[in-house]
């Protein structure tokens, strides 16, 4: 009874849906206030019914229904309570509801957050959402229903994929999904903005908050997916360039070049063509990635599906949000107007030249993620691309990046003296070049990208001192603390999202370098040596989890005559699918980790044994934590609020008069 | 400078930029595609030597041994016609079984010897490498043709 509920609630959000597309759509059109009035309830009535409908697939789980197909798939009376909850999105048709679900959140805070905005504008941008959600709706009910009834019943479920039983699933697909789908947020605006010809500096400041917001969602996500990644799957990688990374990166690099260049449309009025454009890209990404993960069309951990009915869907599903958004585009954008003028040298050429980079960065991701696709696809042959082609990319692209992106700030809006601002940063610049051959050479590794990687990680930090003490002396007689306290939250957020892509360069650039590893056999009592750790093997025990089964070794970890750790890497066997996983265990350390995980057992009894130094490594994350809470402070500047409020009072004075 | 010529050179900058990296990513592309080759193909010596490729297959019943260091792995890629013999130094991944499906990409030696640098195999048990299933597929055609 209650998976037919769900259902059938689901049905009603595709209803409410669909009237949040239409009708605020015509009142905003005709002018009608109430019809516009409809969206707010209809998309939270929506959101009221997705929810309940998700509710009860939980609850299918949690109560072991193996008369609903996808429990019976994806679950096991043994499995552990929070993956019986995480398991709902741990498959095609519920990661879907999941994703339907972070729409109609993003909607509803659009209901809630919008108080201030013009009605029509809103009415706009719930209509476009409603569109998006009818979209992936009915995407749900018609190819994909979650509430499939398997009769008769089997007697125990299949089990979630061990791969999958694992604390990052609890979060990294909701983050990673409130950023994907908070882009749609974006494009929405900018859709409304190009429907109602109005795409000025007030629609660029109101986008400015959705879209960081949406961002931090997805660096969150991307970077809790790494390091899920990097202790799972069992030899310490931390990026793989697979399909569906790249999938959630492309909108993530999209998504930085929108915020940058809306930062450009809200103080300047430039570049208001192209940040739609973005917009809309992003979210055609977003769009993409899901295309790419849940068609079935690549190898990998994360494609469950492979109907291609499914795939056909979100094809066509894609091909009209693209369609017609560049319809729009071009009959729209000629028409919208240049802005702001400004001059060769000045922050608006830095962020375009910027903005450049970040959008070939992200073509060039995706002409390596789909043209294998494309070729087996019209029976060309199978090829395939690997980390070699995007590192030989990224390397290149990126550093001019980060060499303007600590530049810019230097310089002034729409016009500056070059001469004057590379005096300003050329002491900086010269430093952190000799700064990272010394370093290279400290290391004893003088290659060519540890000597770049290092260069740039300290550019962007002495840069970045630099721009510190520049903001805090430029107020000379006010006290310190006043001086701190006029830096706004933005400009914070600014400057350390900026510090942490040095800190994640320093990480990346360093385990490249400098991590080692070796594979040993080992046997009772037996030591290994690596980078001057000894690594002494104590045996192995049984350690049976409630799903699996699993061999338990204890390695202790020395330097010199000081225990450093006691590591217990498992290697375990599911038993509901029979399958074999490897459990890494890591001493995580600020300037180091050392990873052991278990291969296989050989005959005599002996363990293959897989050791791993990774200096620098959780800098990476914690460069991301950085960019993350960056985003934090500039989404919670007080001037969004500030001016909110004077827009509310304008807003209500008119509608007095 | 008139604001037309600015103008002109910003255009003129941007799309030397454009230029330079579509150049450098095509460049890269080129550089670094892995082509994919059935067993078959491998056997018939229509495989590169010297340049990295994949192959993929099932896993020979019977054929996975280990050299004495414990570490060194050896075994068989098989599309059911033709057969591949395959070094390996390393961890194998927690799902290559005999029988099953795998991709393998390295080089091929002299000997005919295929020395992989990664092997990849399924990732839960009701799922082929789409690679791997392709290769059996591309020798069932070829067998049928033949027998006709």
């Amino acid at each position: 009874m209650i998976p037919e509920l769900g259902h059938f609630a689901l049905v009603l959000a595709l209803v409410l849906a669909l009237v949040q597309a239409i009708v605020p759509m015509i009142g905003a059109s005709r002018n009608r206030l109430a019809l516009m009035a409809v969206g707010r309830p209809a998309a939270q009535g929506q959101f009221f019914f997705i929810l309940f409908s998700y509710t009860c697939l939980t609850w299918a789980f949690i109560q072991s229904d193996f008369s609903v197909q996808l429990a019976a798939a994806n679950s096991h009376s043994a499995t552990p309570l929070m993956y019986k909850i995480t398991g709902v999105w741990g498959n095609h048709e519920g990661s879907l509801l999941l994703w339907a679900m972070s729409l109609s959140l993003w909607t509803v805070a659009v209901t809630v957050f919008s108080r201030n905005l013009p009605d029509a504008f809103v009415a706009r941008v719930l209509g476009v959402l409603g569109w998006v959600s009818t979209g992936f709706l009915s995407f749900l009910l018609v190819t994909s229903n979650p509430f499939e009834r398997l009769l008769p019943a089997v007697g125990e479920g299949r089990d979630l994929n061990p791969l999958l039983q694992d604390p990052g699933m609890i979060i990294h697909p909701p983050l990673l999904y409130m950023g994907y789908v908070g882009f749609s947020v974006a494009f929405a605006f900018a859709i409304a903005a190009l429907l109602s010809g109005r795409l000025d500096a007030a629609w660029a400041r109101w986008s400015r908050p959705w879209t960081t917001v949406a961002w931090v969602f997805l660096t969150a996500g991307i970077a809790i997916g790494s390091g899920w990644a990097y202790y799972e799957l069992g030899w310490g990688g931390w990026w793989f360039w697979d399909p569906v990374e790249n999938a959630s990166f492309m909108p993530w690099l999209l998504g930085t070049a929108l915020m940058h260049s809306l930062a450009v449309t809200e103080k300047r009025g430039a570049f208001r063509s192209w940040t739609v454009l973005l917009a809309i890209s992003a979210f055609s990404l977003s769009l993409l990635g899901t295309f790419i993960v849940r068609s079935g069309v690549i190898t990998s951990v994360h494609a469950f599906a492979t109907d291609p009915k499914r795939g056909l869907f979100i094809l066509a599903l894609l091909v009209i949000v693209i369609g017609v958004s560049l319809l729009l585009y071009a009959w729209r954008a000629p028409r919208l107007g240049g802005g702001g003028s400004f001059s060769l040298v000045s922050r608006e050429t830095s962020l375009l030249g910027n903005n450049v980079l970040l959008s070939v960065a992200s073509a060039s991701v995706l002409l390596g993620t789909m043209y294998p696709l494309f070729l087996d696809a019209l029976g060309m042959g199978k090829i395939s691309v690997g980390p070699p082609y995007f590192e030989s990319v990224f390397i290149p692209l990126m550093t001019p990046v980060v060499v303007l992106m600590m530049f810019g700030p230097f310089l002034r809006w729409k016009d500056d003296d070059l001469a004057k601002a590379v005096r300003k940063v050329a002491p900086a610049f010269i430093a952190s070049v000799l700064i990272g051959l010394g370093t290279a050479y400290a290391v004893d590794h003088v290659t060519w990208r540890t000597v770049l990687g290092l260069s740039l990680a300290a550019w962007v930090v002495l840069a970045s001192i630099q721009l510190l003490a520049g903001r805090i002396t430029e107020r000379a007689g006010a006290a310190m603390g006043a001086r701190l306290r006029s830096i706004t939250a933005a400009w914070w957020g600014m400057w350390l999202a900026h510090l942490g892509v040095g800190v994640f360069i320093i990480g990346v650039t360093l385990v490249g370098s400098l991590e080692s590893h070796v594979d040993v056999r080992m046997q009772n009592g037996q030591h290994a040596e690596l980078a001057g750790y000894t690594f002494t093997f104590r045996g192995v025990r049984d350690a049976d989890g409630p799903n699996y089964d699993a061999a338990r070794a204890t390695i202790d970890v020395t330097r010199g005559e000081r225990a450093i750790a006691t590591l217990t890497p498992e290697k375990r066997l599911y038993l509901a699918q029979g399958m074999p996983m490897t459990e890494a265990s890591i001493d995580i350390g600020p300037f180091r980790d050392v990873y052991v995980s278990l291969g296989e057992q050989l005959e005599d009894g002996s363990w293959i044994v897989s050791v791993y130094y990774k200096p620098f490594i959780s800098w990476i994350w914690l460069g991301c934590i950085m960019m993350g809470l960056g985003g934090v402070f500039a989404a919670a500047d007080r001037r969004y609020r500030r001016l909110a409020a004077r827009e509310a009072t304008v807003a209500a004075n008119q509608r007095v008069a | 400078m008139k604001a037309r010529s600015k103008r002109l050179m910003l255009v003129g900058g941007g799309v030397a930029l454009l230029v330079a990296a579509v150049a450098l990513v095509l460049s890269a592309f080129q550089q670094n595609l892995v082509f994919f080759h059935t067993p078959s193909e491998v056997a018939e010596g229509k495989a590169p030597t010297g340049k990295t490729f994949r192959v993929g297959g099932m896993v020979e019943e019977g054929s996975i041994r280990r050299e004495a260091d414990g570490l060194t792995v050896s075994f068989a890629i098989t599309d059911t016609a033709r057969v591949i013999p395959v070094s390996y130094r390393g961890t194998l991944p927690d799902l290559f079984k005999e029988g099953k499906g795998a991709v393998v990409q390295g080089k091929l030696e002299a000997d005919g010897t295929f020395r992989a640098t990664e092997v990849l195999a399924k990732h839960d048990e009701n799922y082929m490498p789409p690679e791997a299933a392709h290769a059996v597929e591309q020798a069932a055609k070829a067998a049928e043709t033949v027998s006709q």
